[in-house]
Order: structure tokens, then C-alpha cells, then sequence
């Protein structure tokens, strides 16, 4: 840089044709500007300060001090943090292909033809994804109260004893059961409209050659729809990983099963609001970002191979 | 005292609450220490200046105050904001002071939160103003409470919450249970009633930090050690050997009903006498009256058990003081209204409108004393609670950092409620991560 810069600056006055560019090139920048403001602003701003806020400490006693990467290294020990990683890459591989196959099959059945009232269907399933999560939550958290809740009239109807849906070690598959809930029709969405993309004489060439309904499915549509179903998957690896209205939600019920630590963004959550370690917290929250990024990545990687 | 409200304000401000955490940033506070005696007549020029102080509280009571204050001092006006109940307030609050921007100039502030805002020197100490001669004027617990284990008076005591027993006088004499005197007979009232009537518990519990804490003090226990930025936490004393023995039988027999306070459930169980008993303080009948309308008629108030028959220790749940922010400005006006509302003529108006209060005079008054409550049946109760707050032990103290140690109350002792764990190894836990944040946090701290 330095050698090119030499005899640009030595030159007294720049011949016309650079000054040229040199005016062309601003009203580029002009033009983009505005973007490039606004994408600074909201997108690189925060993150370069929270990677500035996770290279300090602010302690109650002895004030903010600079202390480089302990942080990480002290993120990287944490087994509170690797806990709550653990319990959401669990939830992530039960969860997800529940609550993606259950979305394909509905889609497929959609895409069928063979089902009757199919748009009052389509919308039913749909509809839960238009209830915000937090109502979602409230509502199933009604429903799982085994005193006045459904899963208690249950038990006194029926004169039996279900197990607490909120107690600690059921209380993750009830979260998956309202996450899956919540999602089926979002997915359902995306499959069906890729699953109306494919063109109709494939179907036909497919009849002609005699194909059954599982062949068709397993050599046409399945591949069409490929990408589909790894966009879907990264959105949902994204979802798990970022888990937290309902866990934060169901908390106030279940407060001894539902830690303050139960999923890394409810970690740190309690960190930056409860314990007042903003930095610390900054630390959690990218490295998790890391983590989810390379997850992400990797699927999306693995998705695609094939495909290409 | 609304935490269900409060944390379903939290449920919905949570991913908004998130992205704010990344901008939330701490920023240094260097408190000047040295500060000049305010006369009382500064304090009267700054009344006859005039001008407007802002107060963060959620006690009701302190509506009317403000009115009559301003009334009596044309010129000045008193700018009343809830913030939040308690731990909300002490987040905007803390993020207020951290900005450096649009603090207070008067806060309301817990006891147990006291400490930790006292100790930042984030909190003007009113000994500067001579409120250290107003000592004589409150009760012992609170008292203690604003002076949050130092020298210092950060704060003019508001209300208390001198612990009693309430108890659904019709439960107990449906099934012919004694009301119990002692912590012992407790545990017998509790197997007797949940026999009796298998939907019935003695009272709910289902992990709750400052009900612990407050059965701890009674029971002679003082976890916390604090001078200055030397904390000691031991919850293996006498003391808590005590409470958790016995309130292990309660957990182990599955006498108390899993129950969230000021859940929906909660009060649907205080009215349909499910939940028999709560052991809480005197600022209680209030929310027993909206809460419970249906049981009007059926509670009583009766002295909160003994741990050994005969005697009279008492506890504190609860309360808060009126304190004065650092970075607040006006000050001379702010102390005036603190004065006025808790040390002066508000203090009468507060409990007029049902407040309970943390003043000696008001709380012998006969007036006070022999109020009938007509939701307990006419009963005078503040009889009851007067008592209780003459018998608090006053040398209890709380951590700096109780807020934050309250927090994780559910994530260690709460492993008692829901698994085999029990209280002792639950206290234990709590004891750990309570010091292994006070050390990040740099206190010097002995287990």
C-alpha cells in the first residue's frame, strides 16, 4: 500500500482522467450510501459493539476494567453455558425432524389432490402460526396445569395420573410439543408451495411409465423440493439454538424445572438483566452465534452437495 | 408484591428486552463521598424555591401524598412514575444510573435490594440531611433495613411486613384443627388437614427466596455476613438446620401444594380453602381482600409460629424504603418529600389508605391497633402485627447483591421442590453460586 501511495501523493496536481474517476467513483458511493448507512447502523453497529462490550468486565466492586479474551476463555469453561447448549442441540434432534416430517406430510397430503375440504385444512394447520408465541405459550401452559388445567380434568374425569407435563424431566418435550405446534404450518407452507412449482408433465411422463403415488414421491417431488427442506432445516437448527419465549414463558409455572440457564439465550438473558454482567452476557451471545452459524453452515453445505 | 403481572410484562418484553441488552452498557460510577451537611434550612429555602422532583415507586399510598404535598407547597411539583414493581424498577433504575441519564430523584427501593445499591454508592446517604436522628421514630426491622448492614441511612423506611399467620378459620375448624403455635404443630396441622381432605394443603410453596430468607432470620439463622466488601454466606448454622428439618417433612410428605404465589391458582386456592394457611408479612390483608373476595369472612391473623413453644422471635417479609439516587438532582426538595411521606404527615395519610407502616407512633396508636379488619371477621389484626414487628430481631442482614442471588433461588433451592434433592443440599448450592458471583463481582468472600 504504502509503495503505491508514495508516488500518488508526490504527484503536485492528478491529471485530469484520475479526477474523473475520482468524481465517478463518489456518486457510486452516493448512490449507496443511504444503504450503506442504514446497514451499518443495524446490522454491523450492534455487533461491533458487542464485540467491543465482551472484551470488558464491569464488576460491582472495582469498576470496568479491559481484560481482552477472558471472557471467551471463561465461556468456553462455563458449564452453565454448556448445559444449556446440550439441552437445546437435544431438543434441535428430536424436535426438529418431528416436527419436519409431520410438515412434509401434510404438505404432500395437500399436494395430493385427494383430500377433501383441502383449503379449510391448509388454513387449520396454518392457523397456529399466526397465534404469537407468547399466547401460545400462555394457552398450552393452561392446558399442561395438572390442578386446574386440562391435563387435571383429565386426571379427575378419568379418575388417573399423568405425569406432570411441567415437571423437570418432561418439561423439554413439552416445550418441542409447543414449538412443533407453533411451526408445523409454517413448514407445511413452504413445502406445499415448492411442491406446486413442479411441472405437471413430469406426473404425466411419471403414469405413463406406470410409477405408484410412492414413486412418485420419492423420485420427483422429494428431489424437487430439496432446497425447500434445507431451508427449512437451517431455519429450524436457527429457531432451537434461539429458543426462548416459551421456556421464559413457562417459567413463571414451572420455576424449578425451567432454570434461569435453561437455553443459552435465557442465560443470557438472566446475565445482562439479573446479574448485571452486560459483557460477559455479550461474550455468551456471539459465541452461541458462532456455534449456530457453523452448525448452520455446515448443513446448508451437506443440503446442497447432493443437489448440485 | 404483583410478580405474576411482573413477569408476564417481562414474557412479552422479552425480545425486545434482548436486543436492549446489547445496548444496555455499564458504565463507570466514581461516587463523591464527601458531601456537606444539608441544614433544615436549606431544605426550607429549596421548599419556598420550588420546583419539580421526579419519584420512581409502585406503593399506591404515595398518590395521595404527593397531592397533599404539593398543596402544601405551591410551587412544587411531584412527578410520580411507576417505573415497575421492584425488580423491573431496579433494572430501569440501574440502567438509568449506568446511562448516567434521566435518574430519579427519589426511588422506592426494597430492604433486601437496599445493600446492593447502597454499597455502589449509587444511593445518597441521608445522614448528611440528619435523618440518623430519625432512628427512634421506626421500628427495629426496618430501621435495619435502610441502614443495609453499614454506617449509612440510605433510605427513610416506608412500610414493613412484620410476618403473622394467616389462616382460613373455616378450614380449620371444619375439619377440628388447632391453629398452630409452633412450627411443629404446623407439620402436624398439615398432615391432619391434607388426611382430612386430600385437595386441601396447609399452605403453597413452591421455592420462593424471600419467604426462605424470612423463615431463616426467624429461626435464629444469619447466612450473610457483611462489612463492607467482606461477605460471608453459611447457610449450615443452627439456625437453618432448624428450618430446613423441619420444613422437610412438609416437602418429603408432599404437604404443601406446588403452587406459585400470585399465580391465578394461588388465589383461586385462598379462596376455595385448598391452601389453609400462608405465613407472610402485614401488608398482606390488602391483596387477601382484593384477590380473595370470595373467602371474605373466613381468614383470620394469628402470631406466626415458634420454632420452640413459648417464645415470641419475629421476621420480617417485605417492605421498602424511599431513598435518593446518587445522580438524582434536587436534593434538598427530594429529602423534603422523603421526610414528608415517610418521617411526617404522609405517613397518617399512607396508612389511612391501608398502607402498613414502619413508624412506632402509628403502629401503638390506638387508633391503628384496634382497627377492624372486616375481611377477618372484625378482627383487630393490627394488633397482631404490631406485636410481631416489636419482636423482630434486628441484626439480620442481607447480601449486596441479594437481588441477583434471589434470582437463582429457583435454580438451586428450587431442585427440592421437584427432585430428590433436599433443602440443605438446595442451600448449599445456593450458597455456592451466591459466592462464586460475589467473587466475579469482586467482594471478598468466606463460605
Amino acid at each position: 500500500m504504502t509503495t503505491l501511495l508514495t508516488p500518488a501523493a508526490a504527484e503536485p496536481r492528478p491529471a485530469p482522467p484520475p479526477a474523473r474517476r475520482d468524481r465517478r467513483s463518489w456518486t457510486g458511493w452516493g448512490f449507496i450510501a443511504p444503504f450503506v448507512a442504514v446497514f451499518a447502523l443495524v446490522f454491523l453497529a450492534p455487533i461491533a459493539y458487542s464485540i467491543y462490550l465482551s472484551l470488558f468486565r464491569d464488576q460491582l466492586i472495582g469498576g470496568t476494567t479491559f481484560v481482552g479474551l477472558d471472557n471467551y476463555q471463561e465461556a468456553l469453561k462455563d458449564d452453565r453455558f454448556w448445559a444449556a447448549l446440550g439441552r437445546v442441540a437435544l431438543f434441535l434432534c428430536v424436535q426438529v425432524p418431528v416436527m419436519l416430517g409431520i410438515a412434509l406430510l401434510v404438505a404432500l397430503a395437500l399436494d395430493s389432490g385427494r383430500l377433501y375440504g383441502r383449503s379449510f385444512f391448509r388454513v387449520s394447520i396454518f392457523l397456529p402460526y399466526a397465534v404469537p408465541a407468547v399466547v401460545a405459550t400462555l394457552m398450552w401452559g393452561f392446558m399442561y396445569g395438572t390442578r386446574f388445567g386440562l391435563v387435571g380434568d383429565i386426571n379427575d374425569t378419568l379418575g388417573i395420573s399423568l405425569p406432570n407435563p411441567l415437571s423437570p424431566d418432561l418439561v423439554l418435550a413439552s416445550i418441542g410439543n409447543i414449538v412443533t405446534w407453533e411451526f408445523v404450518g409454517y413448514n407445511m407452507l413452504i413445502f406445499y408451495s415448492a411442491l406446486r412449482v413442479i411441472p405437471h408433465s413430469l406426473y404425466e411422463a411419471a403414469e405413463i411409465d406406470g410409477a405408484g403415488q410412492i414413486r412418485v414421491i420419492t423420485a420427483i417431488k422429494l428431489p424437487a423440493i430439496r432446497g425447500a427442506l434445507v431451508i427449512a432445516t437451517i431455519f429450524s437448527i436457527i429457531g432451537s439454538f434461539q429458543l426462548f419465549n416459551e421456556p421464559a414463558i413457562l417459567q413463571d409455572l414451572a420455576p424449578n424445572a425451567i432454570t434461569t440457564d435453561y437455553t443459552p439465550n435465557l442465560y443470557t438473558y438472566s446475565l445482562s438483566f439479573s446479574g448485571q454482567q452486560h459483557n460477559y452476557s455479550a461474550t455468551v451471545a456471539i459465541v452461541m452465534g458462532l456455534i449456530t452459524m457453523v452448525i448452520a453452515y455446515v448443513v446448508q453445505l451437506r443440503g446442497m452437495r447432493k443437489g448440485a | 408484591m404483583l410478580k405474576n403481572s411482573r413477569r408476564l410484562l417481562r414474557g412479552i418484553g422479552l425480545v425486545c428486552a434482548l436486543a436492549l441488552g446489547a445496548t444496555a452498557c455499564g458504565g463507570s460510577d466514581d461516587g463523591d463521598s464527601s458531601r456537606k451537611a444539608v441544614s433544615a434550612s436549606d431544605i426550607q429555602a429549596a421548599l419556598k424555591k420550588g420546583g419539580t422532583i421526579t419519584v420512581w415507586a409502585w406503593e399506591p399510598t404515595l398518590k395521595q401524598v404527593a397531592a397533599d404535598f404539593e398543596k402544601e407547597h405551591p410551587g412544587v411539583k411531584v412527578d410520580l412514575v411507576n417505573a415497575g414493581t421492584n425488580d423491573e424498577q431496579y433494572k430501569a433504575l440501574q440502567n438509568a444510573i449506568s446511562a448516567k441519564k434521566g435518574v430519579p430523584d427519589v426511588a422506592q427501593v426494597e430492604y433486601y435490594a437496599m445493600g446492593q445499591f447502597a454499597l455502589t454508592k449509587q444511593l445518597t446517604d441521608l445522614k448528611a440531611f440528619g435523618a440518623d436522628k430519625l432512628a427512634s421514630k421506626y421500628s427495629p426491622g426496618p430501621w435495619n433495613g435502610v441502614k443495609a448492614g453499614g454506617e449509612g441511612v440510605y433510605g427513610l423506611p416506608m412500610d414493613s411486613g412484620p410476618m403473622a399467620l394467616f389462616y382460613n378459620k373455616k378450614v380449620f375448624d371444619k375439619y377440628k384443627i388447632e391453629v398452630p403455635t409452633t412450627w411443629d404443630e404446623y407439620v402436624d396441622a398439615a398432615r391432619a388437614l391434607h388426611k382430612a381432605d386430600p385437595k386441601a394443603y396447609i399452605t403453597n410453596d413452591n421455592g420462593d427466596a424471600g419467604f426462605t430468607t424470612s423463615m431463616l432470620w426467624q429461626a435464629g439463622s444469619r447466612p450473610y455476613k457483611v462489612d463492607g466488601t467482606k461477605v460471608s454466606i453459611d447457610f449450615s448454622d443452627q439456625g437453618a438446620k432448624t428450618f430446613t428439618g423441619t420444613w422437610q417433612k412438609l416437602l418429603d410428605e408432599k404437604l404443601v401444594a406446588p403452587v406459585t404465589s400470585w399465580s391465578d391458582e394461588w388465589y383461586k386456592g385462598l379462596t376455595d380453602g385448598t391452601i389453609a394457611t400462608l405465613a407472610t408479612g402485614a401488608w398482606m390483608p390488602a391483596n387477601l381482600a382484593s384477590g380473595a373476595k370470595g373467602a371474605s369472612g373466613d381468614w383470620r391473623v394469628a402470631p406466626l409460629p415458634q420454632w420452640t413453644a413459648g417464645d415470641n422471635a419475629g421476621s420480617e417479609n417485605g417492605g421498602s424504603a424511599l431513598a435518593l439516587p446518587e445522580l438524582g438532582g434536587n436534593e434538598a426538595l427530594a429529602y423534603a418529600f422523603v421526610e414528608y411521606a415517610n418521617a411526617g404527615k404522609g405517613v397518617q395519610t399512607r396508612v389511612d389508605n391501608g398502607a402498613f407502616p414502619a413508624t412506632t407512633a402509628q403502629l401503638n396508636s390506638e387508633e391503628f391497633q384496634n382497627a377492624e379488619f372486616p375481611y377477618f371477621g372484625g378482627q383487630q389484626a393490627n394488633k397482631i402485627f404490631a406485636e410481631s414487628a416489636a419482636n423482630v430481631a434486628d441484626d439480620w442482614s442481607y447480601l449486596p447483591y441479594q437481588a441477583y442471588a434471589n434470582s437463582i433461588f429457583n435454580d438451586t433451592v428450587g431442585k427440592a421442590y421437584v427432585s430428590d434433592t433436599t433443602l440443605a443440599d438446595g442451600l448449599k448450592s445456593w450458597q455456592d453460586a451466591s459466592v462464586k458471583y460475589g467473587t466475579e463481582q469482586g467482594f471478598t468472600v468466606e463460605k
